[in-house]
């Protein structure tokens, strides 16, 4: 049998606490490019100026150190555990710590509070993490602060299947007009098509992990997710709901078959500063 | 500001004003005017509004006289060294939706934020003539440029949801609903 990787709890308190950081701070490559492309093919003047200000945004934020939006998010971590690792300590704990410290030593909003008391827990924690088992000796995290301007806007359906792919499709369409410039046009929409209720959620979650604009494997989702970018960006709502061709930057959906009673379909909304990060262990 | 000096084509049209609103200002505001905003606003999100309609339902003063002023929605984060504050851009405005009427009724004259307000909100503005202004969402860094002082007014205890009092120089913002009664976004998605 081989023998198990040993990973110390302090070295995922450590990584996840830069990731905290950076990822309020350094807008990923992928989305920046978005923004870019975004502002070359934008025919509204008003809509192309709010793109360059947001690039503008993005550097001036990695520069001084400052976030690039005030809603630093509620912290959703992603760990796929090798099932050769072995951790040394409490894993939970350590991904916990690495939130609080990170969001206390970089200046990050503390935006968690009970939600019923509303009262802040003061740390950003508790994160939301899931984890998963997955074959090998790595440990990857993948961290997203996730605002919640576009959070609240993001809807889930349990279709009936007759509902079809136009079902699908309208239900969609419709979750970003409805959502209009609440929530920080220009979107990434991520899709979870299947599963159960709480699959088709995680799903929709997880697609958003996947580098800007890169198409599902299966040329039927590819399409999919390209026509409903096309259908969407002619909604006239534009960059910051103030008009363009930039509703949204991407369309990822992710799959996974689901009950022959069920055709569920979630939608998590993702604003433009779309703060997503990855580290391999 | 030298980042305004760079600023983008039809971002450099912006007309200045200063806030609070000087004497018949805000009749001359039309939706989809791209101003700026120099001078004081007041601050609050969710938590700053609760708490102020306690205040009103107790009968007791509220912290700042709120008549003639401006409402900015914003919760920033923690000022690093050095820094007047942290990142502070708005906040989606629609979850301050019912309280604002009451602020209204008390003379606040203008709401800062982002994102479509409701009926109720917009019959209210008409009725006591105040207006709707929307920021840049997601520039916070950018936006911070433009705060100058800010200083803690209240519900300090609330944390990124307390009171503070700004004094901005050139913060840009664009006008939503006016007093005609129209709305930009309403407008540019039907262009």
């Amino acid at each position: 049998m081989k023998p198990l990787r040993i990973i110390n709890a302090e070295e995922i308190l450590c990584a996840v606490k830069e990731l905290a950081i950076s990822a309020a701070c350094d807008l990923e490559p992928d989305i920046l490019e978005g923004l870019v492309v975004a502002r070359d093919r934008e025919t509204s003047p008003l809509a192309r100026d709010l793109l360059e200000l947001l690039l503008l945004n993005a550097d001036i934020a990695s520069r001084e150190r400052l976030p690039l939006c005030q809603d630093t998010g509620v912290s959703v971590v992603f760990i796929s555990l090798g099932q050769e690792v072995r951790i040394h300590g409490d894993l939970n704990e350590a991904v916990q710590d690495g939130i609080r410290q990170g969001y206390l030593d970089g200046y990050l909003r503390k935006s968690v509070c009970d939600p019923l008391t509303r009262i802040n827990t003061g740390t950003n924690t508790p994160a939301v993490i899931h984890f998963e088992m997955v074959p090998g000796s790595d440990l990857i995290i993948r961290y997203l602060p996730k605002g919640c301007g576009s959070e609240n806007m993001s809807r889930l359906q349990m279709l009936p299947p007759s509902a079809g792919l136009e079902g699908v499709k309208d239900f969609i369409c419709r979750s970003v007009f409805e959502a209009g410039p609440n929530p920080c046009p220009p979107l990434v929409v991520g899709v979870g098509l299947g599963g159960t209720f709480e699959k088709a959620a995680l799903l929709a979650k997880k697609s958003l992990f996947r580098s800007l604009g890169e198409n599902h494997w299966r040329a039927d989702v590819a399409a999919l997710e390209n026509e409903l970018l096309s259908r969407i960006n002619l909604n006239g709502q534009g960059v910051e709901g103030m008009g363009g061709c930039n509703t949204a930057l991407a369309v990822h959906c992710e799959i996974f078959p689901s009950h022959i009673a069920s055709l569920p379909v979630a939608v998590n909304i993702q604003c433009h500063s779309h703060r997503h990060k990855e580290r391999v262990l | 500001m030298s980042y305004l000096k760079v600023a983008p084509e039809s971002l450099a049209q912006f007309r200045e004003i200063r806030v609070p609103f000087e004497e018949g200002v805000v009749d001359t505001l039309n939706a989809g005017d791209l101003v700026s905003l120099t001078g004081v606003i007041y601050t609050g999100r969710d938590q700053t509004h609760r708490r102020l309609m306690a205040l009103l339902d107790e009968g007791k003063q509220l912290p700042v006289d709120l008549a003639g002023q401006l409402l900015y929605y914003v919760g920033p984060t923690p000022a690093p060294p050095g820094k007047i504050i942290g990142s502070a851009g708005p906040t989606t405005s629609y979850r301050m939706d019912s309280y604002t009427p009451r602020l209204l009724e008390l003379g606040l004259k203008g709401t800062l934020g982002k994102g479509k307000r409701s009926q109720e909100v917009r019959d209210s503005m008409l009725l006591h003539r105040a207006v709707y202004l929307a920021s840049i969402a997601g520039a916070g860094a950018l936006l911070s440029r433009s705060i100058t002082k800010a200083d803690l007014v209240a519900f300090e205890d609330a944390g990124p949801e307390a009171m503070f009092r700004f004094e901005v120089e050139r913060f840009p913002a664009v006008v939503i609903n006016d007093l005609t009664g129209r709305d930009f976004y309403d407008l540019s998605s039907a262009r």
